[in-house]
């Protein structure tokens, strides 16, 4: 009985958990109930993941409403398997958030801080499960709207600037989405996904068309951030609290990987984008850009936080080349990334979060040393940012490999060249930081620092061995993320 | 006279303009805010407008009519105004956060205390 509801729990429960968080009225109380609350959704996301595998595309009519009147929750191989993702890593980093939540947030906003959390939850889930047009904006904006409060939540005051600028960015994105549906709408007459996948290619290159899937792709490139719209991302992520930093890190930017996804490949469908329309070239020309600037420019950087995020920028530009190149083994490498990077950037924004917990600061040259004072969080930070550049053995190789094997298919080798380069430079960001923890010796002032509180290491250490793990078992991610990428190329369900 | 009926369009593409002109022009947090406000607004009568049937009326069954607009975008709108409002409320609040702390909502002289 209640299987047959779990699609509609996945996004119900937190929705409603929230308002309890603010009722709980005391910080502790607050994150016990929350932790129980995402080890219960990342058990539905896993039922539903295996009923997916197993029994097909799952329809889920909210209300008993029928489509496409009605709004239906439609989850294929590619939603399922973001949903795993989003309430995997919330779950994970729920160990590590009591601690780090206590030293960065003023105790009578604490539970508030969770009931937040649990709200921007329910809109990345909501986006990822729905099968409606207009529920993606609804949630869209749940999740915003929560993250800019949550990333405003940062000890410093520029952590308010940040989230300003990322609301102001936020909403001029979320606003292009809305013009984009209400073309579609006004063109077909219909909000959902899977009808507007049948109608909108049978419309053909109309001028409304065109607009919309303009209006779209800008709106959720803004959301995904990638390069030239990637402005907010490195202030959010800097100045955010460490729970929050790590945890948008992971999800907020795949959920925009998906939209892309589900907009272009679904809804427009391949050849109007692919075809009809220049989005490989756009894509890949951007996509290598932020692959090479961002990772570049995360070199120059002396704080840790920034440093990270900069790589994000980087990281993004790899989804946009798995999607650029349409074809399934590129879908593959990009899906397979996005659940690795969450993985990798969530482990390490956390480890940069225990060492702010523990020095206060994430400059470089706060770490010299810490190799020796801190060498469990810095084993972390050095096996994630090993990932990141893509070394044999960490999950960050498979995605690569995938890439670049794409890129081949496609007789496209600068591409490969271009993402190959990219991991070179992560090198050299990783490079820097390991030199200044491990081959720079630690001030003679400096104060004794001891590692980081068990709690905050299992989060770190579960999402790093994680990547690893992934690393090493590729036929677990990569199948189910072939299967997505075959839903999503065969396009009209 | 083809241009006249799509008065409406061409009202929100102006808005429109003027609204993000407003976000981008001004230095003061709050004009932006105001811009970003123009802007949605500029959305809404797009949907709104796409939603009227000519010579339609409310959509209430009625014997007297047979010609009813179509009830869905407002809807939809209604829902598209909760979120600018509460856009404009987290987007206030921050402002006054920044007031609080840096003294000043003008962009650039919080720019230069960052710098400093």
């Amino acid at each position: 009985m209640i299987a047959t509801h779990l699609p509609v729990l996945q996004v119900a429960v937190p929705l409603i958990a929230a308002p309890v968080c603010v009722l709980l009225r005391r910080g502790d109380y607050a994150w016990v109930f929350t932790t129980v609350v995402c080890w219960g959704l990342l058990a539905i996301a896993a039922l539903l993941l295996d009923q997916v595998m197993s029994g097909g595309t799952i329809s889920y009519r909210l209300g008993g409403w029928a489509p496409p009147i009605g709004i239906e929750y439609r989850l294929d191989g590619v939603n399922a398997f973001v949903l795993l993702i989003i309430a995997g890593t919330a779950a994970l980093m729920m160990p590590y958030a009591r601690q780090s939540v206590e030293q960065e947030v003023r105790p009578e906003r604490r539970h508030l801080f969770y009931a937040i959390f649990l709200l921007a939850l329910t809109g990345l889930l909501g986006i990822t499960a729905t099968g409606d047009a207009f529920n993606i904006y609804v949630f869209l904006e749940i999740s915003s709207l929560a993250s800019y409060v949550l990333i405003a939540q940062g000890r410093r005051r520029r952590a308010l600037t940040a989230s300003y600028q990322y609301l102001i960015v936020g909403t001029i994105g979320a606003s292009l989405i809305l013009i984009g549906i209400g073309f579609l709408y006004a063109k077909t007459g219909t909000l959902n996904i899977a009808d507007l996948a049948v109608r909108v290619p049978a419309l053909g290159e109309t001028p409304a068309v065109l607009a919309a899937f303009a209006f779209i792709t800008v709106g959720v490139l803004i959301k995904l951030a990638l390069f030239p719209f990637h402005v907010w991302l490195p202030n959010a992520y800097a100045y955010a609290p460490s729970m929050v930093s790590a945890f948008l890190a992971a999800t907020a930017t795949k959920v925009g990987a998906y939209m892309l996804l589900r907009f272009v490949f679904t809804v427009f469908g391949v050849h109007f984008a692919f075809e009809t329309l220049p989005l490989t070239e756009i894509l890949l020309a951007l996509s290598l850009i932020a692959v090479l600037a961002g990772s570049l420019v995360a070199v120059f950087q002396s704080d840790l936080k920034r440093l990270l995020a900069f790589s994000s920028v980087g990281q993004i530009g790899y989804l946009g080349v798995g999607i650029g190149l349409a074809s399934v083994t590129g879908v593959t490498g990009a899906l397979v990334h996005v659940f690795n990077h969450a993985l990798m950037k969530g482990g390490l924004f956390l480890a940069a979060g225990t060492i702010a917990y523990r020095l206060g600061a994430t400059d470089l040259s706060a770490l010299h040393g810490l190799g020796r004072r801190m060498p469990f969080t810095m084993a972390a930070v050095v096996i994630g940012g090993l990932g990141l550049v893509g070394v044999p053995i960490t999950s960050g190789f498979v995605s690569k490999w995938y890439l670049v094997q794409a890129a081949f298919e496609e007789g496209l080798w600068p591409v490969a060249l271009f993402v190959l380069a990219g991991s070179l430079i992560a090198l050299a960001y990783v490079g820097r930081v390991v030199e200044a923890a491990y081959f720079r010796p630690a001030p003679p002032d400096a104060e004794p620092v001891g590692e980081a509180p068990w709690a905050m290491q299992l989060s770190t250490w579960a999402l790093i061995g994680g990547s690893v793990y992934f690393g090493l078992h590729t036929d677990l991610t990569v199948v189910i993320a072939e299967r997505a990428a075959t839903v999503l190329l065969a396009g009209a369900p | 006279m083809e241009a006249l009926s799509h008065v409406n369009y061409w009202a929100a593409i102006v808005l429109a303009m003027i609204g993000l002109y407003a976000v981008i022009a001004p230095s003061n947090l709050i004009k932006k805010l105001i811009g970003l406000g123009i802007f949605q607004s500029a959305i809404f009568l797009i949907y709104i407008t796409a939603g009227k049937v000519e010579g339609g009326t409310a959509p209430i069954i009625d014997a007297g009519h047979a010609v009813y607009s179509n009830p869905l975008p407002h809807v939809l709108i209604l829902t598209a105004i909760v979120v600018a409002v509460s856009t404009l409320a987290v987007g206030l609040a921050l402002t006054v956060a920044i007031k609080r702390d840096y003294g000043t909502v003008e962009e650039d002289e919080i720019d230069e205390q960052d710098r400093r």
